[in-house]
């Protein structure tokens, strides 16, 4: 416990003496840990956005009734032509309901599951906006606002109103931004849906819906589960899509195989739908993680070679403690100190700009059609970055140290003393 | 009793040339003993030296500290026998400029820890002290004049009341009247406090004063 004290007052004297080139090192280190710091905040912020923009309104399982050909034909049942080769030509799906069958019975199922964490129920219908004498094809989709918004973060692109006013008002619409671009409507204004079948509803403009993706906002629109029953002419049982969201987004392939075997329809997991996603942020995050790195390792080196030059000019100061009664372990223990110093300092200050930086990025204006709700910059503060940044700059300067160190433990005191 | 004793120790240089720099060097010195080593530069008496001092561990023999064979210990050990038993000053007297006098003086105490600071910093004074220069505490290393960097080393030499204090042409640097004062120092140590010294030097006066001349030549002692 003395001897490091000592060790230590010895540090602390070549460090302060030598102020200059020990702020040089220690601010090499505070570079890279900041930038490290900022760069990740910021890479990540952005993929998580990028993710979120896809996945969050994705669900992770989407169950609906797809209308394709039977697998098995009347033929394949038959005994009589069991085996021959059966060839079949031009085979056309059968006649059925788009609406899932039984699909509140399911519903209650799913909510009963400890694995999900809820499920939605929406019916989507083609319909024609009319406007005057013009009609605009486009697509109605009856949802549960705020189930919706808690679920699949459906706030986050309804532009200059709440889904809470979809809510309120049974008769009112969300209309998509491209198709009120169109038909210059705004909020408060009236427009007439009319669905395929020839029934017209005028529902009132309550908020403009933006994705950001321009085709998907020229034709869709949402309104609420029961105003879309109303607008086909169907009972409330009249449910084409079932979105389920999960506690674990990993367990979504077998649930949703689950539910294609258990219940006979169509069930796509997030992972399948969506796994380029995943592909492209995992890149984005090792090549940030990769440049970062390679700015501490940057950072070692130039504590490397400070160090290396104080251990050359203290060549005799060495000698001198190790004649005194100093060991060599003393002696490294004394120039790794200094080195975890600097590391220690430079990482502090760094881990400090780096989120002073990250927060200058995350209050800089950062508008885009694409978001609506995104004002600024995103950042991620994630604490991990943070305890990465500071260990790796301990490790690197611990190493940068540790080879000058052992040279320095090693010097033979006589060579020194009688080389004079 | 011997403070220090060795028996038939042998050295060879192995650069760049194989090189038979000592040869069986036996010698004995006893407590109080004042003794001077001379020789022509290149014969083996600083080479010896650090060989008797254990900096060096790099031969053949035997080697005692205060009746306590040395020779075959482990670095970490000598390095303690060394600051309990040997004082050392050097040519260039070898302080940590940045520190100050009395941080200097009290190194090899606080690495040893056998007493606390405070006991230490009492001592380190008391030694400035004696060698006059009590005043010169607080000051930087650098600061300070060669003959009273000399000083300090002697201090520094004697803070953890050695047996033996060595030197490796302790006034080789100085002028006269410096050196002068160095003898002194050294005379007042060897016959008040029963202190050994061996002392390497090429100083014909400074060696004629002292108890013992051990001359060498081509690494043998003649006399």
């Amino acid at each position: 416990m003395r001897n490091l004290k000592i060790i230590l007052s010895i540090t602390r004297t070549h460090l302060l003496t030598r102020f200059k080139q020990t702020s040089v090192a220690a601010l090499g280190v505070m570079f890279g840990i900041s930038t490290f710091i900022i760069m990740m905040g910021f890479m990540t912020g952005l993929n998580g956005l990028l993710d979120g923009l896809v996945l969050n309104r994705t669900p992770h399982i989407h169950i609906f009734n797809e209308i394709e050909p039977s697998d098995t034909q009347p033929i394949d049942k038959s005994e009589l032509f069991e085996n021959n080769f059966n060839v079949i030509k031009s085979i056309k799906p059968k006649v059925s309901l788009e609406k899932i069958h039984d699909a509140l019975p399911l519903i209650a199922n799913l909510k009963k599951d400890k694995m999900v964490k809820g499920v939605t129920s929406q019916t989507s219908a083609m319909a024609f906006y009319v406007a005057g004498s013009i009609q605009f094809n486009g697509s109605i989709r009856g949802i549960n606002p705020s189930e919706e918004a808690k679920l699949f973060n459906f706030g986050d692109y309804v532009v200059g109103s709440t889904t809470k006013e979809l809510t309120k008002n049974k008769n009112g619409i969300l209309l998509g931004a491209g198709v009120a671009k169109k038909m210059s409507l705004s909020i408060g204004d009236k427009v007439n849906i009319m669905a395929s079948n020839g029934t017209s509803l005028p529902l009132k403009v309550v908020g403009l819906y933006q994705s950001g993706l321009s085709e998907v906002d020229n034709v869709q629109s949402y309104v609420n589960l029961s105003t879309a029953q109303k607008l086909l002419g169907k009972g409330r049982n009249y449910i084409t899509d079932i979105n389920v969201k999960l506690y674990d987004l990993n367990k979504s392939p077998t649930i949703a195989e689950n539910i294609e075997r258990n219940y006979n329809l169509s069930a796509v997991d997030i992972q399948t739908a969506n796994a380029q996603f995943d592909t492209g942020s995992e890149i984005r995050n090792l090549i940030t993680y990769a440049v970062s790195i390679t700015l501490l390792i940057v950072a070692g080196f130039g504590i490397y070679n400070i160090l290396n030059m104080l251990i050359y000019e203290k060549m005799n100061d060495i000698a001198i403690l190790k004649a005194v009664g100093f060991t060599g372990a003393d002696v490294k223990r004394i120039f790794i100190s200094q080195a975890l110093i600097i590391g220690l300092v430079g990482g502090i200050i760094g881990l400090l700009v780096g989120y002073l930086g990250s927060l200058a990025i995350d209050m800089t204006s950062f508008e885009t059609e694409a978001l609506p709700t995104i004002k600024t910059y995103p950042i991620n503060y994630d604490p991990m970055f943070y305890i990465i940044a500071i260990v790796f700059a301990v490790i690197s300067t611990f190493l940068a140290g540790y080879l000058p160190a052992r040279k320095a433990e090693n010097i033979d005191p006589v060579e020194i003393i009688r080389g004079q | 009793m011997s403070v220090l004793k060795s028996n038939n120790i042998n050295k060879y240089f192995h650069k760049p040339v194989e090189f038979h720099v000592l040869k069986d060097i036996s010698l004995n010195i006893d407590f109080g003993e004042f003794v001077s080593i001379m020789g022509k530069s290149g014969c083996g008496k600083s080479t010896l030296l650090y060989i008797l001092s254990t900096m060096d561990t790099d031969y053949t023999g035997d080697l005692y500290l205060s009746g306590e064979k040395v020779s075959g210990k482990k670095q970490r050990e000598l390095a303690v026998l060394r600051s309990k038993h040997i004082g050392f000053v050097f040519q260039f007297h070898y302080l940590l400029p940045e520190f100050t006098v009395l941080d200097n003086v009290m190194l090899p105490a606080r690495k040893l820890a056998l007493k606390s600071d405070k006991e230490i910093k009492k001592d380190a004074y008391e030694k400035l002290d004696l060698l006059g220069i009590k005043d010169q505490a607080l000051k930087k290393a650098s600061m300070i004049s060669g003959g009273q960097k000399q000083r300090v080393s002697i201090a520094r030499a004697l803070i953890n009341d050695p047996d033996i204090i060595m030197g490796d042409e302790p006034t080789g640097n100085l002028d006269s009247k410096n050196s002068e004062n160095v003898f002194n120092i050294f005379k007042d140590l060897s016959q008040e406090k029963n202190m050994s010294l061996l002392v390497v030097t090429h100083d014909k006066d400074f060696a004629d004063k002292t108890d013992r001349i051990i001359e060498m030549e081509d690494g043998v002692i003649i006399s």
